[in-house]
């Protein structure tokens, strides 16, 4: 059972935390302007990465707050977390890089 | 029966301390100490099972966890009854009673034995390429059949009477097994500051040492300095010990799982104890010294009985005092054959031969050998065994360039024999660390990590005894300085080889790294050989052979195809042998053909230890109104709503003292709603407060409906899709203040409804000022629905105006009721004129109970989810998730009028956009009417226009509501069908396995279609 960085609460046990699929996919501002092809895109289609993976999380049996991960989907261990809104990390620190902390 | 195969004295069992047992029904005697296997040696007995394919006689392989024969039932009484235990970890105790398993009608005679006369047709794949004809015999005839045939031990019937513990700990080293390799890890470990767990899954700390009668460590006797160390680390306040105690599973993260067998070992466990604990332990670091397994030999008839693993005969000679037999043959290609010899001969055992299939013999051990006046043969095998039901011969050739000479008969009753040692890799496969093959040693070995942990002693291929306890400090004090510095990386490292800061000056035979995989050569009838590989599973090297023929090249199909090292067993005598064969049937090497990954559990574990608590009355939560125990009391009958005891109905005593079926009850609950008043609990209805200044802007939002106009005081029915455009949820929403809205979802739907609304308001509209609170478990919610409604509540309520133009339909007062805060609701789910009247939860009976007093007068009615079902279909009403599927969109389901369609965006909207959302041809919702108005349709039925269609007949859609209908007096049913407002008024078929029934479609409204009773 993985250990999970909530950047809120801290490090807690996978099973205090839900997925929610893909991180940095912003609702379009206006969903009208958009073609069907753009809208099923935004609703369907999903990078599934093999290596890195920017994904949310959400920490429901505890603060309840969304936050986002970068996660190795080959090796399944998390290499940072951050909050909400910020921006995904261009380089993870090489001092959590694979440490899965 | 008597000890006959008991040394005089020797060995760790307690002879003060006699046991008597029962195995199939005959008593022996053993003594405190002894597992099931050794008691049983010494009274002489080996055949202790059939096997799993063949029904071959089945002796004991092993000493230890890796034992494939020997599987046992024990039995305190029927409901403690665990088959399938190894023998050889079965700790005896007074009264034990204990079984064989997969045998008919006793073990000495089995009637399943002519599946081994029959083996020529029972190759690898057998059951692949036969039963397959006629279709369908394989579930009704062949699969019954071989399962009733093979087969391991029986599960109990009864309920499993005894108690299981989980438990969560913590600590920084966690060292697993407590050999000497684990022992000086613990040492080390704890003496550097780390709070230490050190689980072994014996019942014994010392592994190997247990074993030990010669060797010395720091100048003391191995069993001393056992002793002495064990007393140390017991007095050290940072280290636990954990006898008993399997690590079988190595999960992310260094989380172990740890199962302790708490009571398995006594006559009589106290009541306070557990029967196992589930120990889920997070090690900060890990040292693995889960030492090595013997490996057997691979020659013809090496499964019967009295054909056992060299360094476990001697383990039982040694540890238990009980002689494997009287004259024994050994078969080995390492020096462990004659380190077992030389002990086995000291213990008064005649040793016939050794047979080393090595043609260079030399060395210290065969030294002694010889000079014991051993007749030791290089170059020499074993052909075969014979004896009916224990070994009573071995067959030896000679081996001369590659060609195997003739046979020589040699008479004994025990077979010892040793292949070399295989380090027991498993946890650290389970870790996910990736093992490198050792040319040197011939085995796989711990290569890079991927968890915090490190491997110590003969589980990473260091032998030797001082080797190992040095291997085993070293890496113990690495551990307990890594595990100070938590933070620091330690995923796809390979631990330095680390010096032992302490000397552990041992004196130990040493037996060098010789070893063979593979299966020896025998130069017989290869059809008539049976050389086994897995005992468990009863492969032979012929069946891998025949894989490899037949085109497997990968071992993992070789594995599937022959089931090897598939047994419960997991192949931790037979996977490295299977690896040879395939190796040499191919020409390539052992590490191209690769390894297959070791999996949780290391042993079988019971599934009392995964259910822990979590059983019965605790195996879910039960989630219970304010008012369910009135209910109860007035003796409704209960449903399970997701996890809420909902009052179905409530059947009264009829004509006759009888009382109601639910048909009966629900129709007078019906009638005593449409004709004067009815109450019911509608406690369970999800309810969230949204509350801030955007909140109305959120609600926009995320509802179909358009909110800034709801004047506060008023309520409106919600529908909440998803981002898809299809219908989510739906509930009645009051706006109490313009920035406070009292949210109601479905009953099942609360919590996702609530995590839907958090995940826009955190990640696509955080500038929203906007707070969510649930508050489904604060509110009790009484409905009073009918047309005495009002009068009912009227005297309860003086603060309130509850007259119609002062309070109409769809709206919400607070105020008080008895004193209470309430949030009135004027709405209806009936179609009645009706309230639901909101209380805190606290006061919630108090107030039903004032409501039911003041109904009285009017007869009012308790109803249940039944009657509800049925007024709101009687009203064409749905229900989301019976008349929606998540592929519905409002208007499939006739909320079209819900959808804010000046809105320029909610959830959902613009996916309605899309031309397939209006296609005409879509499932609608609508009415149905059955020709006969006593026919009740079944929910779910599909429905076809011309039901004589060649088949597939066109299914236009489907019943997803039917009820009788008291009321009416027809049944009704609601249903989508495609375009299906389009065919109101034609008529359709519904084809039933017996017949097929004529539907009329109508409009799905069938009571008071003018709404005119809501506003009463």
């Amino acid at each position: 059972m993985l250990i999970i960085d909530c950047p809120w609460c801290g490090k807690r046990p996978e099973i205090e935390f839900r997925y929610g699929g893909e991180a940095h996919i912003a609702r379009p501002a206006d969903p009208s302007a958009l073609s069907d092809e753009e809208w099923a895109d935004f609703l369907y289609n999903r990078t599934n990465p093999k290596g890195l993976h920017a994904e949310r999380w959400r920490h429901i049996h505890g603060c309840g707050r969304y936050f986002n991960a970068l996660r190795d989907t080959v090796s399944d261990f998390f290499v940072t977390t951050y909050k909400a809104g910020e921006a995904r990390p261009e380089h993870p620190r090489p001092d959590v890089e694979g440490s899965g902390t | 029966m008597t000890n006959r195969f008991r040394t005089p004295s020797g060995g760790r069992i307690d002879r003060a301390a006699p046991v008597s047992f029962r195995f199939d029904g005959q008593t022996f005697s053993g003594f405190k100490g002894d597992t099931l296997a050794s008691a049983l040696i010494a009274n002489g007995v080996h055949l202790v099972g059939r096997s799993f394919k063949y029904h071959r006689p089945r002796g004991f392989l092993s000493a230890g966890s890796d034992e494939p024969n020997a599987l046992v039932n024990v039995a305190r009484d029927a409901a403690r009854s665990a088959p399938n235990l190894r023998a050889t970890q079965v700790e005896i105790y007074q009264g034990l009673k204990a079984s064989s398993q997969n045998r008919w009608p006793s073990l000495a005679f089995d009637a399943g034995a002519v599946n081994d006369l029959a083996s020529p047709f029972l190759p690898s794949g057998f059951y692949y390429k036969t039963f397959m004809w006629p279709a369908g015999a394989w579930k009704r005839f062949y699969e019954p059949k071989i399962r009733a045939m093979a087969g391991l031990g029986v599960a109990p019937t009864v309920p499993d009477p005894d108690r299981y513990t989980q438990n969560y700990a913590y600590c920084d080293v966690l060292v697993v097994g407590a050999g000497p390799a684990g022992l000086a890890a613990a040492l080390a470990a704890s003496e550097n500051g780390a709070k230490v767990w050190l689980a072994d899954e014996q019942a014994e700390l010392g592994g190997s040492l247990l074993s030990e009668t010669s060797a010395t460590i720091e100048g003391m006797p191995a069993a001393e300095w056992l002793k002495a160390t064990l007393a140390t680390l017991a007095a050290r306040d940072n280290v636990t010990l954990l006898p008993r105690t399997t690590a079988f599973g190595y999960f992310p993260h260094n989380l172990i799982a740890l199962a302790e067998r708490v009571t398995e070992h006594l006559a009589a466990p106290g009541a306070d104890l557990p029967r196992e604990r589930l120990w889920k332990l997070r090690a900060k670091e890990v040292v693995i010294a889960a030492g090595a397994l013997e490996r057997p030999l691979v020659f013809p008839d090496n499964d019967r009985p009295g054909v056992l693993l060299a360094d476990s005969g001697r383990t039982y000679l040694n540890r238990y005092g009980a002689k494997p037999g009287e004259r024994a043959v050994v078969f080995t290609a390492c020096d462990a054959g004659y380190r077992a010899a030389l002990d086995l001969k000291a213990g008064g055992v005649t040793i016939a031969a050794i047979a080393d299939l090595r043609a260079e013999v030399s060395g210290e051990l065969p030294a002694r050998a010889l000079a014991a006046g051993i007749d030791v043969r290089p170059s020499t095998v074993v052909v075969g065994t014979k004896g009916r039901l224990r070994v009573a011969s071995a067959q030896l050739a000679k081996v001369k360039n590659g060609q195997v000479g003739p046979a020589e008969t040699i008479a004994c009753d025990v077979v010892l024999m040793s292949g070399g040692f295989t380090p027991s890799v498993h946890l650290f496969s389970q870790s996910r660390g990736k093992l490198t093959w050792d040319v040197a040693s011939g085995a796989y070995l711990p290569g890079t990590s991927v968890e915090r942990e490190r491997s110590a002693g003969a589980a990473r291929g260091v032998y030797g005894l001082q080797r190992v306890l040095e291997d085993g400090y070293a890496q113990g004090e690495a551990a307990a300085l890594a595990s100070r510095d938590f933070a620091s990386p330690a995923r796809g490292t390979t631990p330095a080889p680390a010096a032992s800061s302490r000397a552990f000056p041992a004196v130990a035979d040493d037996l060098g790294a010789d070893g063979f995989i593979g299966a020896t050569p025998h130069g017989r009838n290869p059809a008539l050989a049976k050389a086994f590989v897995d005992w468990q599973n009863d492969v032979t090297s012929k069946d891998i052979q025949l894989a490899t023929r037949e085109g497997m090249r990968s071992i993992e199909h070789v594995k599937r195809y022959t089931t090897t090292g598939m047994a419960t067993d997991q192949g931790k005598t037979s996977n490295m042998n299977a690896l040879g064969i395939v190796s040499e049937a191919l020409g390539e090497s052992v590490p191209k053909i690769g390894l297959t990954t070791f999996r949780p559990p290391f042993t079988p574990t019971t599934f009392g230890i995964f259910a822990g608590e979590a059983r019965g009355d605790l195996f879910d939560p039960v989630r219970k109104t304010a008012i369910h125990d009135w209910a109860a009391e007035h003796g409704a009958a209960f449903e399970d709503v997701s996890l809420w005891k909902r009052a179905h109905y409530f059947p009264r005593a009829g004509e006759g003292g009888r009382m109601e079926d639910m048909h009966a009850a629900v129709a007078r609950e019906c009638r005593a709603v449409r004709a004067s008043v009815g109450i019911f609990d509608a406690s369970t209805l999800g309810k969230i407060e949204v509350v801030g200044p955007d909140a109305a802007e959120f609600m926009n939002r995320i509802y179909t409906n358009a909110w800034a106009k709801l004047e506060p005081g008023r309520l409106r029915y919600g529908v909440m899709l998803r981002e898809d455009g299809f219908v989510m949820d739906d509930g009645v929403v009051g706006r109490l203040s313009h920035d406070r809205f009292h949210v109601t979802t479905t009953t099942g739907g609360a919590p996702r409804v609530l995590a839907h609304m958090e995940d826009y308001l955190q990640t696509e509209w955080p500038d929203l000022d906007v707070w969510l609170t649930s508050t489904t478990e604060q509110w009790s919610v009484i409905a009073v629905q009918g047309p005495k409604a009002r009068e009912v509540l009227r005297p309860l309520l003086p603060d309130i105006d509850l007259s119609k133009d002062a309070f109409p339909h769809m709206s919400v007062r607070e105020g008080s009721i008895l004193g209470v805060p309430t949030r009135l609701f004027s709405v209806s789910f009936t179609g009645e004129l009706g309230f639901e009247v909101n209380v805190p939860a606290e006061y919630g009976r108090a107030v039903w109970e004032a409501i039911y007093a003041s109904g009285e007068r009017f007869g009012i009615t308790p109803y249940g989810t039944e009657t509800m079902h049925v007024l709101r279909a009687e009203k064409g009403y749905i229900i989301v998730g019976q008349e929606t599927d998540g592929t519905a969109t409002p208007d499939d389901v006739n909320l079209g009028w819900a959808v804010g369609k000046a809105k320029k965006d909610f959830v959902g909207k613009r996916s309605l956009a899309r031309a397939a959302m209006s296609a005409p041809d879509r499932k609608q919702l609508v009415g149905l009417r059955t020709a006969d108005p006593k026919l009740v349709l079944e929910e779910g039925a599909q429905i076809v226009a011309d039901p004589k269609a060649p088949v597939p007949v066109p299914m236009l859609g489907f019943v997803t509501s039917s009820y009788a209908s008291a009321v009416l007096g027809h049944s009704i049913a609601l249903a989508v069908i495609k375009g299906g407002r389009a065919r109101i008024g034609q008529k359709l078929s519904v084809p039933m396995a017996d017949r097929v029934i004529e539907v009329e479609v109508v409009e799905p409204v069938f009571y008071d279609p003018k709404g005119e009773r809501l506003n009463a």
